[in-house]
């Protein structure tokens, strides 16, 4: 995967870089295999390899398919920052629980309860539906608005309001047989 | 020209295969992986796979702009609708126990009907989304920068 | 110090910073965005690298399964997926409109046409 990320960075033309993000969430939805979590990576493909794939070739079909490779200025600055960003953040997972330790923090308390009572108190076999849908059914309904504000939003930002032939033609007949009457009374609307 | 033609019948076979998984991913999202969102994704992608074959205007003939913003809403209300059904019932928002005899059965209700909600949700605005950036063409004049 | 077991996290990192490297470093705004996507895809990862137990299969229950991975960050992913997904088409609709309006996507020509306003 890193060979991927590496390659979205240096690659100039977007068409390619866009087919290598494709490529990339397919390879994350397979690590996510790796790790037990079949729903995400179930979603992930979906959406990763699929709806971003396309939404962002049909951003490419409406604006340019280069990238202008101009010299940036800021390669080492943002080197820095990336490299002290990387420093601190390993310095972080020092603290960190081992990888597939049973006994770290996060699986006490809540966890446990979920696997233990949902077969009695819900009964069905995916805990991560009945915990999506019914334990946290608040953060559901906040995600659907989400999805449905992000609707909108692209509705307003890129829709047309599209007039018909006919009604212009329409309001020209208004405007002809209106214009001697509003004429004489002055600005109109 | 020959590509077309195989990338037509091809999709003509297979889109009503992709709906019917995205159906299946739904109402089985409670014994396997699965799920609202998953099965939102699935569909929208079959609408959008014959949108980029056969022209956005003709997925609009099939669904038309004033049904997907209809069903956008139905899906929230929909979710939103479990939850004060619930508080009608007697019990709190989104407690599913209330719904039937049996708080399992209740449950089992609140949680099918609910992640139904979601999937119409997710995949109206998928196709909406979608049809919103294909139906506009590269040379659009700009309304009131 | 134990190295094998904190060797996951190290690589999250590492495509994170090469994620974040993406969006500060270049000037397009397309390429900004497919940074930005790169680095959730890395933030996604670390959460369900935590989630996982040693010998523990996917969270369906199942007869004959005593251990599973912890159902709790599976959940708080897949929210975070759709919002990943809301956030970049309302990004790129915002890209068009720029185009459409400046006639670039590159971060130092609208700089100086921003100037020149």
């Amino acid at each position: 995967m890193a060979m991927t990320a590496i390659a979205i960075a240096r690659i100039h033309n977007l068409f390619a870089v866009v087919m290598l993000t494709g490529i990339f969430s397919l390879l994350g939805a397979a690590a996510y295999v790796i790790m037990d979590a079949v729903d995400v990576a179930f979603t992930e493909a979906a959406v990763g390899a699929g709806i971003s794939t396309v939404l962002m070739l049909g951003t490419l079909a409406l604006t340019t398919s280069e990238e202008k490779p101009a010299p940036r200025k800021n390669v080492v600055g943002a080197l820095i920052v990336v490299t002290i960003t990387g420093a601190v953040l390993i310095y972080g997972t020092l603290d960190m629980p081992l990888y597939g330790d049973p006994s770290a923090p996060i699986h006490t308390h809540v966890a446990d309860r979920y696997l233990g009572q949902s077969g009695t108190e819900i009964g069905l076999p995916n805990v991560v539906t009945s915990v999506l849908a019914s334990y946290r059914g608040y953060d559901t309904l906040g995600e659907t608005f989400v999805i449905f504000t992000a609707a909108i939003g692209v509705l307003a930002i890129l829709g047309r309001v599209r007039f018909p032939r006919r009604r212009e033609e329409d309001v020209a007949e208004e405007d002809a047989n209106k214009a001697p009457d509003e004429t004489a009374g002055g600005a109109g609307a | 020209m020959k590509q077309k033609i195989i990338l037509r019948v091809i999709s003509k076979f297979l889109i009503p295969y992709i709906l019917l998984f995205a159906l299946y991913v739904q109402w089985h999202g409670d014994f396997g992986p699965g799920g609202g969102f998953q099965a939102g994704v699935i569909f929208a992608a079959g609408f959008i796979l014959y949108a980029i074959i056969f022209g956005v205007d003709t997925v609009r003939v099939v669904i038309p702009a004033v049904v997907t913003r209809l069903l956008l809403v139905f899906g929230v209300l929909l979710y939103a609708g479990v939850g004060v059904a619930s508080m009608i019932l007697g019990g709190n928002y989104l407690d599913y126990n209330v719904l039937a005899h049996e708080p399992t059965h209740g449950q089992h209700y609140g949680i099918l009907l609910v992640e139904l909600g979601v999937g119409i949700t997710v995949a109206s605005a998928m196709i909406t989304i979608f049809c919103t950036f294909a139906g506009r063409s590269p040379e659009d004049p700009e309304e009131g920068v | 110090m134990a190295f094998p077991g904190l060797l996951n996290y190290w690589l999250i990192i590492g495509l994170m910073m090469i994620g974040f490297y993406i969006v500060i470093a270049h000037g397009n705004l397309i390429k900004k965005i497919v940074g930005l996507n790169v680095f959730q895809v890395s933030v996604f990862l670390l959460y369900i690298t935590m989630g996982k137990v040693e010998g523990g299969t996917a969270p369906i229950l199942a007869e004959g399964i005593t251990a599973y991975s912890n159902p709790l960050p599976h959940v708080l992913i897949l929210t975070a997926i759709v919002v990943g997904v809301a956030t970049t088409s309302l990004g790129l609709a915002l890209v068009v409109r720029i185009r459409n309006a400046y006639g670039t996507i590159e971060e130092d020509e609208l700089d100086v046409q921003d100037d020149r306003r």
